[in-house]
């Protein structure tokens, strides 16, 4: 799954580093994903995994970084 | 069409007094109102008193007329953020007898859309938008950026309601500031408590809360939970006619939003960021008339005095 969530990451957080240097729970937000990426890589998640983030997922902490994202997955598809 | 928002009671019966003392005039569309004498003397007053507040810093003066380069409102992402609030300009586009089937149709008041064609302008959303092209158009801004008074203007936001306070076209007075985050950020802490001062030394029991934008659909709820967590947006609110609090004034950091789509720089190599404040002129008039009574005459000498700069 992380492999996947970093891909989303690369194509959409536009960060002002390279994803691979950062470390799974690195802050996206401290390396410079803005509000507007953090939409687009949302919906890229969903798009990408079936989900629906509900309301409560809508912040800004579910997005900080690959673990969180995961975490975020995990509840949303246990299955996987 | 825009879902029509009816007003409460309150609101209902406030705007009815508006109109019967002919401070605000009807239209035949909700929220778009004429300004009467009186409305529109203390609008003016309004405006002044906050040049007069802003006058420290010596803001370079620039006016806007009240349309938008169509461009300018794609680049910014408005339509992805606030795509149920924007109104853009089309126009006729067609031969001469098409030019007479739409007149044909408007004299019927049916529908003519399919004779109209998209403009390069729209309505100005933010009166703000215009500044930051132009202060880009002028190459890397010196230390310190730049502080722009874009006076009094007006915008539009499609949202017909009832209430006389939320108004579809009304009268941002803006001011911007261009520079380091930290000074960014420094100004618009110093004018949030100049904003509080103002307004309650002209009599309103105004109170301070951190506020989001109304960003449209499930992306929008994800800014605006962001926008909080972020304390990005304050606003001054006042309670109008109830039952909810009504915003005055606002204070905006944007972050890089618009220095980075129009690539604004400072000549130091350090990021420039933005911030904007609007004061609502139409809704402080509106909760002064709400405070003081629909009388100008009867106004308190302090209130009047503090207005009139007198």
């Amino acid at each position: 799954m992380n492999t996947e969530i970093r891909k989303l990451i690369a194509d959409h957080a536009r960060l002002a580093v390279d994803i691979s240097s950062l470390a799974d729970d690195a802050s996206l937000y401290e390396a410079g994903m803005t509000s507007h990426a953090t939409v687009n890589l949302m919906l890229a998640l969903e798009g990408s995994f079936d989900v629906e983030f509900p309301d409560s997922m809508l912040k800004r902490s579910v997005f900080e970084s690959v673990t969180t994202i995961a975490a975020a997955l995990a509840e949303l598809q246990p299955e996987v | 069409m825009a879902d029509y928002r009816p007003g409460t009671p309150e609101q209902a019966a406030f705007l009815a007094a508006l109109l019967d003392r002919r401070l605000l005039l009807q239209t035949r569309v909700a929220g778009v109102y004429g300004r009467g004498e009186d409305f529109e003397e203390v609008c003016v007053r309004v405006g002044e008193m906050v040049t007069r507040a802003g006058a420290p810093e010596r803001p370079e003066q620039v006016r806007f007329p009240p349309v938008l380069p169509r461009h300018d409102l794609e680049t910014v992402g408005y339509l992805k953020s606030f795509p149920h609030l924007a109104g853009s300009i089309f126009g006729f586009e067609g031969s001469e007898s098409q030019a007479a089937e739409q007149y044909d149709r408007a004299c019927k008041h049916e529908d003519w859309s399919e004779f109209q064609a998209m403009t390069e302008l729209v309505l100005t959303p933010a009166a703000c938008y215009p500044v930051y092209p132009e202060i880009a158009s002028r190459g890397k801004l010196a230390a310190g950026g730049v502080t722009v008074d874009a006076g009094s203007a007006y915008v539009f936001r499609h949202e017909p309601a009832g209430d006389p306070a939320r108004m579809q076209m009304f009268h941002q007075r803006e001011i911007v500031r261009i520079g380091e985050p930290e000074t960014v950020i420094a100004w618009r802490d110093l004018w949030r408590e100049r904003a509080m001062s103002l307004l309650r030394q002209v009599g309103l029991d105004a109170s301070f809360a951190v506020a989001t934008d109304p960003f449209f659909g499930r992306a929008g709820r994800m800014l605006a939970a962001s926008q909080r967590e972020q304390e990005l947006k304050f606003e001054v609110v006042v309670q109008i006619a109830g039952p909810e609090p009504t915003a005055v004034a606002s204070f905006n950091y944007h972050q890089d939003h618009f220095t980075s789509a129009y690539g604004i720089e400072l000549a130091n190599g350090t990021e420039a960021h933005t911030a904007c404040l609007g004061f609502g002129v139409e809704r402080i008039t509106l909760a002064l008339f709400r405070a003081h009574g629909l009388d100008l005459e009867t106004w308190p000498t302090e209130v009047r005095s503090k207005l009139w700069a007198v």
